[in-house]
């Protein structure tokens, strides 16, 4: 049970960083925090239950979060190079 | 140590998803080993030749289908319980690979830019640069376009028919980390379609987020991630009651993100708009077919006996989603825009079907349930705004397409055609008797009331009348508004490949606007999900 406290501790530290932040590399930093928190609640659920599903789920969750940085460096990496920042405040362009 | 057993995959029932992943793989070779000219034909091709294959398999597939245990439901739990083939996940599938092959069509279109596609000649080319230009120059494009779409097509498969929350999740990514990269991809606007992206991912990762931690806790609740397993523990009751309602909300949260209710709807208007329109007038149609089919999957099947918990939640967001998308969509001045907001208020419409009622014992005769209203509404709703997407595609000027409301002043004095059909699109989003969205909201309101949700079903027929008010107001700007000095723009000459996808989609709209009987049988016959 301590762990599950710990993965939401984690979970909300990344929520909010993702909130409060203005890089899309940290934002995106955050969104990764939110993931490993998730990895950790799912194996401590597991280990309280006492069966693998939630341990496999962690491996299919790394692997998600693996892709998910692929595509998502790639997009920060376009928009950094015609923008020359990678502030999320100065991709306002749409709006309202 | 346990002995190990060779798990068990339903070949034939899943052949659909194999045919897309495998013309998916089959698209990336292309791209490896063709020459960079001569890709484009053959990789067009592999995706039509896959979805029109996975489309055969699904229709046979449904012809063979079996009645599952007590009747209720038809089909089969497949690939160990983690892909469940059944009535309304075949019902989906057939849809989301129809809006496929219509999208293929107008990624294909390259009359409209001069013989060049609709996406960047070379995405990492900077915009306004000597790369960029020389790129165009050669009449380049990205055909890694074709095989992100399979791929996006084949996570949209998956999504409605998951049999466990985790074949959920990785089918939520599946289809969502293509279209990040698609909706970058934009020849013209450049800026906007990679802000675009940039806003979409960002957000739709948070949600997977809250998605995945939500699938924890139901996790830690029912010691399970199957939703047949979960819809065990929820009715047994015995585990802590705050970890599932906990889980209930994240899971809602991630879900309503990709369906783009409020109040998480600030991606829809920003990414509908930045996109390229073939990406926005696919996405718009198959990713809301596809969410849904998870929203009504997780909600009914797993989370049936919680349904005090959910249905007032979901009550809720249903009004302020469609009060928002309506109020928003009457201060828009650009026509893409306009069309996201009223997604935004349509996805209020579905929801307001979702907390419908469901059950054999609270139905009239011959009424439909709610399952049924969702899947008609989709279906009326997908075509009506694929159509009116790809007409925006057409109306253009010096700087491609025109999307302000000032360039399509007077359009129907210029090209009645094309005005008309818009019109026409328009009206049946709206829901005027006798076009198809009047069938789908008459099939959705009328579950929602007897499920004795009518407070809901007030205010969905009074943003009803708001949104007709947006949608005439377009329509008397188009024919009886005199066109403004910058009115330049006008109706392109476009190929075969886009004026058949309009032509398809006009033709879905009327006939389920004036026969609805053979679709809504279909619905019917689709039955339930199987529990």
């Amino acid at each position: 049970m301590p762990y599950v406290i710990l993965s939401a501790i984690l979970f909300t530290i990344g929520a909010i960083g993702v909130l409060t932040r203005r890089n899309a590399i940290v934002v995106f930093m955050c969104v990764e925090l939110m993931l490993n928190a998730c990895n950790l609640a799912f194996v401590a659920f597991a280990h309280q239950h006492g069966n693998l599903d939630g341990q496999i789920a962690a491996f299919f969750v790394m692997v998600v979060a693996a892709a998910e940085v692929v595509i998502g460096l790639a997009i920060i990496m376009t928009i950094f190079r015609t923008r020359r920042s990678a502030s999320v405040d100065d991709a306002s362009l749409l709006k309202f | 140590m346990p002995e190990f057993t060779k798990p068990d995959l339903e070949y034939f029932e899943l052949l659909p998803l194999f045919i897309v992943f495998g013309a998916a793989c089959v698209g990336v070779l292309v791209e490896a080993f063709l020459p960079r000219e001569s890709r484009r034909l053959p990789q067009v091709l592999v995706t039509l030749l896959g979805l029109v294959g996975a489309l055969v398999a699904t229709v046979w597939v449904a012809a063979d289908i079996v009645v599952h245990d007590d009747g209720a439901a038809r089909g089969v739990v497949g690939a160990e319980g983690s892909v469940v083939v059944d009535g309304p996940s075949l019902y989906l599938w057939g849809l989301i690979l129809v809006f496929g092959i219509l999208g293929t069509g107008l990624f294909a279109e390259r009359r409209l830019e001069g013989g060049l596609s609709a996406f960047a000649g070379q995405a990492a080319a900077l915009p306004g640069t000597e790369a960029e230009r020389q790129a165009s120059a050669k009449g380049l494009d990205h055909t890694e376009v074709y095989p992100l779409l399979l791929f996006a097509i084949g996570g949209m498969l998956l999504f409605p028919a998951s049999g466990d929350l985790l074949t959920m999740f990785v089918a939520l990514e599946v289809l969502s980390l293509p279209l990040y990269l698609l909706c970058g991809l934009a020849r013209r606007r450049r800026l906007l379609s990679q802000e675009a992206a940039l806003k979409y991912f960002l957000l739709g990762a948070f949600s997977s987020g809250f998605f995945l931690y939500g699938a924890a806790l139901v996790y830690g609740y029912a010691g399970t991630v199957s939703l047949a397993g979960i819809d065990q523990a929820v009715r047994a009751g015995t585990a802590d009651h705050g970890l599932l309602l906990a889980g209930i909300a994240l899971l809602a949260v991630g879900l309503l993100f990709k369906v783009g209710a409020a109040p998480f709807q600030a991606w829809t208007p920003d990414v509908y708009q930045g996109a390229p329109t073939a990406v926005t007038a696919f996405m718009s149609a198959a990713t809301k077919a596809a969410a849904f089919g998870a929203v009504l999957r997780l909600f009914y099947v797993a989370f049936d006996a919680e349904r005090w918990s959910w249905q007032p939640m979901l009550a809720v967001v249903a009004v302020i989603t469609m009060l928002l998308g309506g109020a928003l969509a009457i201060v828009q001045t650009d026509v893409k825009r306009m069309l996201a907001y009223s997604a935004v208020a349509h996805t209020g419409f579905l929801l307001t079907g979702v907390i419908g009622a469901q059950g054999a014992g609270d139905l009239a005769e011959g009424q439909y349930s709610s399952l049924e209203g969702v899947l008609f509404y989709l279906t009326t709703y997908g075509f009506a705004s694929v159509g009116a997407f790809a007409l925006v595609t057409l109306v253009r000027d010096a700087g491609g397409e025109a999307t302000g409301f000032g360039a399509w002043t007077g359009l129907g004095k210029r090209s009645p055609v094309v005005a008309g059909v818009f019109a026409f699109f328009l009206l049946s989003m709206a829901g005027i008797p006798l076009t198809a969205g009047f069938v789908g909201k008459w099939a959705v309101f009328t579950s929602a009331m007897s499920a004795g949700f009518w407070p809901v079903v007030l205010v969905a027929i009074a943003s009803s009348i708001i949104a007709v008010y947006f949608y005439i107001r377009h329509i008397q700007l188009m024919f009886f508004t005199a066109p403004e000095p910058d009115g330049t723009a006008a109706v392109s000459e476009a190929s075969l490949l886009t004026v058949g996808t309009v032509a398809v989609c006009l033709a879905a709209t009327v006939v389920l606007g004036v026969v609805p009987g053979p679709v809504l049988t279909l619905v019917e016959r689709a039955g339930d999900f199987i529990r």
